[in-house]
């Protein structure tokens, strides 16, 4: 049960990081391979937070996704921007060579070990049939509060409307005297946020590393190709499914544990080539 | 274009630094350039002639490694069953992943090729006979065809240089053949080839396949003139860099990723001591390339030789 508890924690981080992927993927037309990167500056920016300036873990909720979403932004502004008419294939490969970067950066600056987080929560929660770390308790409700909150935004308010408007037909919307460019910096700066508030969260799990995010993004992809980009539902859905399939592979058959959701994938594609939630394109 | 005299006189030079090459510069330097060269124009066909995006192209580099090595070092057969070892595997397990992965176009493509590539890369991890961490170490360099004496590093690039050169001119071959017009009618518009007859994805396999089995000649070349196997050539790292390589020379030019192969490996080399800031300046260079100059080098000074020498060219620009 254990394992189980922990697939959910791991389905948890999935479901925030591909729910951020595929808000930006709809808005800019980009896969964001600085996803992972992102990730792990938003631990990054709680670490230092609180060794510099003993901001506490409940404040770097919230200061660190703002600042990590603040560079997003003038990432967007600077580089994003200039390659939109361009095909997919070029964004992909801007993200990569930034998430090169950024992990290079944090390598030669803290190295590749990783440093400790304190858990702001200690203690254990007795759920009847098992005892969960508190603090692991909250990562999975918190995660599925934001999701949720994401998908409200999304689906059900006038922003969202939007938002789902300009990507459906950016020009339209323009021409109804909406700023289109500036929503997409705005999704942008939110998927983003995303990320680093799921690195927050992980700071107490994981170690903080600058190498933290590089193979949870690639893990990230292949939840996104099993679950399609087309829905946000379907994103936070099969993030946490996902989860608990890698918790229960590593209860009954752990060497498979790190390639259960690749085979998952292949899988998907085999039944059903545009993903579980996906449309065919 | 080039006048054909012009063209010959470039071969020329280019054969005789090649001959040469060897006994000016450190011999085992070239053939892992050679190496990487082929490497890059494996993944250039599927990219710069199929259009298809593979971020997983490592698996079949570094997988072909690990076959070459199994059947010299632990087998002990010779080199050249090797050899045929790593491309017949790259090129099986480019069926299986490329049947999977032409299931979905565009972005998703590169997905799912880069997350084949990460299932092959723990596959690797934990399987018992590619060494885990440590690799493959210590392949021994046998007598190819029992009688060719690759343990001298001149004799062994003159190897390497005679496969790089089949595999290039397998390239060049496929390129210019109908098939290769083919793949270049679905690049540019796979709903008319459909419509003209053709079987778009068997095309599309086969492309991966061959590309598949040319990265595996490479890597399993690699793996006998370095003498070892290592998690880093199926790793992801591995996967971008061959990108890089193809994208700094030029995508969908013959010689581009040839040349972007040499300056990366160049690059490696004079940077080693950097460390982690190697990976920095490949992720700055990925920017400025695909910011500035998405032509990359080649593609660049072809624009540029045209701009100068033929400034009212009524010849339509080609594709390739």
């Amino acid at each position: 049960m254990a394992q189980v508890a922990i697939g959910l924690v791991n389905g948890a981080f999935y479901a925030m990081l591909s729910l951020g992927l595929a808000v930006i993927f709809g808005m800019l037309n980009v896969i964001n391979f600085t996803h992972g990167a992102q990730f792990m500056m938003g631990a990054f920016a709680a670490w230092l937070l609180l060794g510099h300036l003993d901001v506490p873990f409940w404040a770097s909720l919230i200061l660190s996704p703002l600042l990590v979403g603040l560079f997003g932004v003038i990432l967007e502004r600077l580089l994003l921007k200039r390659i939109y008419h361009l095909d997919h294939l070029y964004g992909f490969l801007l993200t990569f060579g930034l998430a090169l970067i950024i992990e290079g950066l944090a390598q030669w600056k803290w190295g590749s070990s990783g440093a400790p987080y304190p858990a702001p929560i200690t203690g254990g929660t007795n759920l009847g049939f098992m005892i969960m770390p508190t603090y692991r308790l909250f990562v999975v409700v918190a995660a599925l509060v934001v999701c949720l909150a994401t998908w409200y935004g999304i689906e059900r308010t006038r922003l969202g409307a939007y938002l789902r408007a300009a990507t459906e037909n950016p020009t339209l919307v323009r021409a109804f005297g909406i700023n289109v460019p500036r929503l997409i910096t705005l999704t942008y700066g939110l998927g983003v946020a995303l990320a680093a508030l799921a690195g927050v969260l992980a700071a107490p799990i994981q170690q903080v590393s600058a190498l933290m995010g590089t193979n949870l993004v690639l893990v990230v992809f292949a939840v996104v190709v099993i679950g399609g980009m087309g829905s946000i539902m379907g994103s936070i859905v099969t993030g946490f499914g996902l989860g608990l399939i890698e918790g229960l592979t590593k209860v009954y058959y752990p060497p498979a544990s790190n390639t259960v959701i690749f085979v998952v994938m292949a899988l998907v594609l085999l039944v059903k080539p545009a993903g579980l939630f996906g449309q065919k394109r | 274009m080039m006048k054909d005299s012009q063209r010959t006189l470039v071969i020329a030079i280019v054969a005789a630094l090649a001959l040469a090459a060897p006994w000016v510069a450190y011999p085992v330097f070239l053939m892992t350039a050679l190496c990487f060269a082929l490497f890059a124009c494996a993944f250039n066909l599927l990219l710069g002639y199929a259009g298809l995006m593979s971020f997983g192209h490592a698996m079949f580099f570094g997988m072909a490694g690990y076959f070459y090595g199994h059947v010299v070092k632990t087998w002990n057969l010779p080199p050249e069953l090797g050899l045929i070892a790593g491309v017949a595997g790259a090129a099986a397990i480019g069926l299986v992943t490329g049947a999977l992965a032409i299931r979905r176009q565009g972005i998703y493509f590169a997905m799912i090729t880069l997350a084949f590539a990460q299932m092959v890369y723990f596959f690797c991890v934990q399987a018992p006979f590619t060494g885990g961490e440590d690799g493959l170490q210590g392949i021994p360099r046998k007598p190819l065809l029992g009688i060719i004496p690759t343990h001298d590093d001149h004799v062994l690039y003159y190897v390497v240089l005679a496969i790089f050169l089949f595999g290039f001119g397998t390239i060049y071959r496929i390129i210019h053949s109908p098939f290769g017009q083919v793949l270049k009618a679905i690049r540019d518009n796979e709903q008319r080839a459909v419509s003209l007859g053709y079987e778009a994805d068997r095309y599309k396999l086969l492309a991966f396949v061959l590309s598949a089995a040319l990265a595996g000649l490479a890597g399993a070349t690699k793996a006998m003139v370095l003498q070892f196997a290592t998690l880093t050539d199926v790793s992801a790292a591995m996967s971008g860099e061959v990108v890089l390589m193809a994208l700094v020379g030029g995508l969908g030019t013959i010689t581009g990723p040839v040349i972007g192969a040499f300056i990366l490996v160049t690059m490696q080399n004079y940077l080693a001591s950097f460390g982690e800031f190697v990976l920095v300046i490949q992720g700055v260079i990925f920017v400025v390339i695909v910011i500035a100059f998405r032509r990359g080098l080649v593609g660049e000074l072809s624009a540029l030789w045209r701009a100068r020498f033929q400034p009212r060219s009524t010849e339509p620009e080609t594709a390739d």
